[in-house]
């Protein structure tokens, strides 16, 4: 079953966000594993660019027909930016979650957390796991 | 045993495929000392017992079949046709449970579907669910929808002093744990501009009602401007409608409403004295994330034919659990379905002509009412099917004598919710009220004016 | 079967009628036209139209007086039709809410007496009729344990309600419009609540707990006086969710088993038809202590030498009220009907009818299929496993669609959510043993068609008016309206 993509680029949350950096700016979706698991994603609601968000927050909601999840911020930051054209294609989040299914881009106001975030091998264990219980 | 169709011997079976010996084992998991008790109720009654002791039971009451009636404040009398009873006595229909299995309930689906289209169409809003309970409990959804719109960041409510006194009730009942202040109430009735200067930047919306309590009819434009006053400050402005109203009146979707609530008794179910109702309930189609009830939508099944089901159902509490916009689950659907073979059979010219038949038969017993010495029509604003009427007496004691001398139910006690109404009547006229029963009111009021209270044995004494 | 039904826009054809009106008897009143609409986009159609076409959707409906309906947690019991014409009665249905009491004392009758009923049959001191449906009555109820601690006993600081992991989420979704904060409690191997669990969320912000007894696993639960002990020395009160009352008539009564106040289903337990997603229903009852809190007004009687006077009451501490005038008054002479033609020894065998019969098909399907708790004896439903042994892709989604095809209605699908793949069943007493055998054969034949032609069940139903639907599509692309005239 477990044949999901893991990304060796960036780093995850526990609560199946992935972040990927670039400068002080991490854009952030959810992960191969997170969209499988919702099946066909409906709905996405993004946060207002401008708003200060810490690790851990719920700051996006992602929904599929039987299902609505938080999406919760993996770092503290600003959002400067939403993937304004989601909301009119939630199925990018099932065909493309590591790209064209981003959800949000934050300027990070603590870096070092990304370095408490799961590296894919670790993320990968931690699915493994879900999985199996 | 009435209703249980098993045979003792197929008990006796069906324990044995169990496993067990009796019935009263398979109750082990109930305290010992609490199982069977006593039930102190009448003894069992045949069918034609009961209907005879309900038959008089009915009888005990004063029907619309036997008495005129000017009494409305939220209950309306209008004419229903034959065809709606016998649509929703369809039992596919009323025997069926909420629609969860869309394959098996095209039927109500797709009839919940033309209900929200035509509620829709007479509202001119984007998106109308499938019901709330009544029109109290959609008023008090809609508050907390605006609250959910502003995050719940928001605490205050502009409610009009004259939106019907029960819904206004059961906006503070549901909201009781939420920490909002509602203001308004005290504003001078009619005043659309008082109630527009109640709203700040902490306002999530503003409740009027039009036609209001008191049956004042507000212009487009006058409800135009307080809902320019409430989107200033990004409140969300919310209406109350009588849905017959709409048969003539300027729909709220033409003036700016963002959510739009009312009772929908008056379309095809009678008063049955207050209950099972319909809670209309419409919106801006951007709010709908946050709206709550049941939606009904259309998509296409496996081969490409139309089809209905229950959508974005994701705002409700089997998914959302405590995060949901609302806990509603059973909701008015039959009642919805009446309401969509009622519209249906009226159409646009039938629901026109019920409007306008109101309209002018409350105009005329207005005004023959004006020329009686000691009554006073307080109505001096555009008024659609009710109207104010000062009393010579208290209210009570004029219906009191019109039930009793004229077989002629009165008007609504306005004193009950606005102590300066003294001795003042809500009355209401339908289509349903034909000028023989106006003229015998008018002749009432007439003895009334002319001493008649004073000659007469008070009827009914509770001693 | 039928190609698809038009909608009711589609059969209008401008012009046409389908209503008469008396003509107008009294002087025109002029319309000041800055009132009136400019257009008003109802379908024109003739009453036969209007005839045929909800003739023909009622055809596409399936309801409990067609066949099996064993939707658990649902009591999808058989209406009585007596019902249906006590509640036409035109002494019930033409009666304005807002008569004088003295002209409608036979209403007010039937209400105190159904209101006297519903609180002998659940041990409770006091009954509301208002709420108009179960998840109405919890609001009520919450309301009610809300202003009893915060006001009545100076506890505002108590704003927890717990929530078992198998509670409906009607539940969790009153406590928050109530404003409290739900906190939620794992059952147990055995499916009762877990009280080691229970206990460490027992301190002074608890203000109660929601049970549903029998639970939605069937189940009553095994600790359940030791339970609401528990609660009530921590000073929380106990709200009772009679959603599964059915197993229950005449075998306990609630309020004796320490719950506080509960709704009852009016809708579920006492007969009266769903109307494809209400009205229902959900009278709240409650003990002596809460009883001053009741919405309202209810009905009181007033004893005189040669006869009862019945008067509008309002509760001296009400939460106030929960709708506009006195509940569901259509739905509450259904039930009054259903109560006075069965008695005491009749709603008992109502509870004992019901709880053999699903226990009986209990016992034939877990045979076939996974019953997690198959090992307890159940009460009025159980919930099976849509899990099919060399059938790993067969889902329980796939099992309810094909048994549309042999005529059933599905069973309650992904609930409890604690049990995966759940397929909670309750037959309830109306049902025969010949249908209970051919629904359980029917099972038993779908568990095999899964395992020899899978696509069989993947692509059900077969048999209905139209196949599998796409929900997903509805969901993105939302059409919840269908107006000529009128954008989406």
């Amino acid at each position: 079953m477990s044949d999901y993509v893991f990304m060796d680029d960036r780093r995850y949350a526990p609560t199946h966000e992935w972040a990927k950096v670039e400068g002080d700016i991490a854009t952030v979706g959810i992960s191969d594993y997170a969209q499988h698991t919702l099946s066909d994603v409906v709905y996405v609601e993004l946060p207002e660019v401008g708003i200060t968000v810490a690790k851990g927050d719920p700051v996006a909601v992602v929904e599929s027909v039987k299902a609505a999840e938080d999406v919760y911020a993996p770092l503290s930051g600003e959002i400067v930016e939403i993937n304004e054209e989601l909301p009119d294609n939630p199925e990018w989040v099932n065909e493309d979650p590591y790209g064209k299914g981003w959800f949000f881009k934050i300027k990070m106001s603590n870096p070092a957390e990304y370095d408490e975030l799961l590296d894919a091998e670790a993320y990968k264990k931690r699915v493994a796991e879900e999985e199996g219980h | 045993m009435v209703y249980i169709p098993n045979t003792d011997a197929e008990r006796e079976e069906m324990l044995r495929t169990i496993g067990v010996e009796r019935i009263a084992d398979l109750f082990h998991d109930v305290p010992e000392p609490y199982r069977n008790p006593r039930l102190n109720l009448p003894q069992p009654l045949s069918e034609a017992e009961i209907l005879a002791e309900l038959r008089d039971m009915s009888e005990a009451n004063a029907d619309l079949d036997h008495v005129a009636i000017f009494l409305g404040a939220g209950s309306y009398h209008h004419f229903v046709p034959s065809v709606v009873d016998m649509v929703i006595s369809r039992s596919e229909f009323y025997t069926a449970y909420t629609p969860y299995q869309p394959e098996v309930s095209q039927g109500v689906l797709q009839s919940l579907f033309e209900y929200q289209s035509m509620i829709c169409a007479l509202t001119e809003m984007d998106v109308a669910n499938s019901s709330h309970y009544d029109g109290a409990t959609a008023t008090a959804e809609a508050v907390i929808m605006a609250l959910n719109v502003h995050r719940r960041k928001r605490k205050r409510v502009v409610m009009s002093p004259t939106v019907h006194p029960m819904y206004r009730q059961t906006v503070y009942t549901y909201t009781q744990g939420m920490n909002l202040t509602i203001v308004g109430e005290d504003a001078p009735r009619h005043d659309l501009q008082a109630l527009a200067d109640l709203i700040d930047d902490d306002t999530c919306c503003v409740i009027v009602q039009n036609p209001d309590f008191l049956g004042r009819m507000f212009t487009p434009q006058e409800m135009q401007a307080l809902a320019d006053a409430a989107h200033a400050h990004k409140a969300l402005f919310v209406v109350v409608i009588d849905p017959i109203s709409l048969g003539f009146m300027v729909p709220p979707g033409r003036y700016d409403a963002d959510i739009v609530v009312g009772e929908g008794q008056s379309l095809g179910s009678l008063p049955q004295f207050g209950g099972p109702y319909l809670g209309i309930f419409a919106f801006k189609k951007e709010y709908v994330r946050k709206s709550s009830g049941r939606l009904v939508g259309e998509t296409v099944d496996a081969e490409g034919k139309r089809g209905y089901v229950i959508t974005l159902s994701t705002r409700e509490q089997h998914i959302r659990r405590e995060k949901a916009t609302s806990n509603i689950c059973t909701n008015e659907a039959l009642v919805a379905i009446a309401a969509a073979v009622y519209m249906a059979s009226m159409g646009k010219e039938g629901l026109r002509r019920v409007a306008e038949l109101s309209y002018h038969k409350a105009h005329y017993a207005a005004k023959r009412i004006a020329e009686i010495e000691g009554f006073e029509v307080l109505s001096s604003w555009p008024f659609f099917k009710e109207f104010v009427v000062k009393c010579p007496a208290p209210v009570q004691e004029i219906n009191d004598y019109l039930i009793e001398e004229w077989g002629i139910i009165g008007g609504y006690d306005l004193s009950q919710d606005y102590p300066d109404l003294e001795n003042a009547m809500l009355l209401c006229v339908t289509e349903m009220n034909d000028r023989e029963e106006i003229d015998a009111l008018i002749s009432a009021f007439q003895e009334i004016a002319g001493g008649a209270l004073e000659s007469s044995v008070k009827f009914y004494l509770p001693t | 079967m039928r190609g698809p039904e038009p909608t009711i826009y589609e059969i209008s054809s401008p012009g046409r009628r389908g209503f008469t009106l008396p003509e107008l008897d009294v002087p025109e009143a002029e319309i000041p036209a800055e009132f009136v609409r400019d257009r008003l986009l109802l379908p024109e159609v003739a009453e036969v139209d209007v005839v045929r076409h909800f003739v023909r959707l009622s055809q596409k409906n399936f309801g409990v007086d067609i066949g099996f309906y064993p939707l658990g947690s649902c009591t999808m019991k058989y209406n009585p039709k007596v019902n249906e014409v006590a509640a036409r009665l035109p002494g019930f249905t033409k009666i304005h809410p807002l008569q004088d009491p003295e002209l409608v004392q036979g209403a007010m009758q039937l209400m105190y007496e159904l209101q006297q009923y519903l609180a002998e049959i659940t041990g409770f001191a006091a009954t509301s009729l208002q709420p108009a449906a179960g998840a109405h009555g919890e609001l009520t109820g919450i309301l009610m344990m809300r202003k009893v601690i915060h006001e009545g006993r100076g506890e505002p600081h108590r704003t927890k309600v717990l929530v078992p992991d198998s509670a409906h989420g009607t539940n969790p979704a009153t406590t928050t419009m109530s404003g409290l904060q739900v906190v939620e409690i794992p059952s147990d191997k055995r499916g009762n609540v877990d009280l080691n669990e229970l206990k460490k969320h027992l301190d002074d912000t608890v203000l109660g707990f929601m049970l549903t007894n029998p639970n939605t696993l069937g189940l009553f639960d095994e600790n359940l006086l030791e339970l609401t002990r528990l609660v009530h020395e921590a000073g929380g009160l106990m709200y009772g969710d009679g959603a599964n009352l059915n197993a229950l008539l005449g075998i306990a009564k609630p309020g004796e088993l320490g719950f506080d106040v509960m709704h009852i289903n009016l809708h579920k337990t006492f007969s009266t038809p769903h109307g494809g997603g209400g009205p229902g229903s959900g009278p709240v009852v409650c003990t002596e202590e809460l009883a001053p809190y009741l919405p309202g007004p209810i009905v009181d009687a007033e004893e005189h030498d040669d006869h009862v006077h019945y008067v509008w009451k309002m509760p001296e501490r009400t939460i106030g009220r929960v709708k506009a005038f006195w509940g569901n008054f259509g739905v509450m002479i259904k039930a009054y009907t259903y109560i006075r033609m069965l008695g005491e020894e009749g709603l008992r065998a109502v509870a004992e009818n019901a709880v053999l019969n699903a226990n009986y098909l209990q016992t034939l399907i877990k045979d076939v299929y996974p019953v997690p708790y198959g090992f307890r004896t159940c009460m009025h439903e159980f919930v099976a496993q849509g899990k099919i042994e060399g059938a790993p892709d067969v889902h329980a989604l796939d099992i309810a669609k094909r048994l549309i095809d042999y005529g059933f209605h599905p069973p309650t699908m992904y609930f409890p959510l604690i049990v995966p793949e759940a397929l909670m069943i309750e037959p309830t007493e109306t049902e025969s043993k010949q249908t209970l055998d051919a629904f359980a054969d029917a099972m038993k034949k779908i568990a095999e068609e899964a395992r020899t032609h899978p696509e069989l069940l993947k692509t059900a139903p077969h048999e209905a008016p139209v196949r599998r639907l796409d929900e997903v599509r509805a969901a993105r692309h939302p059409k919840l309206k269908d107006v000529p005239g009128m954008e989406d």
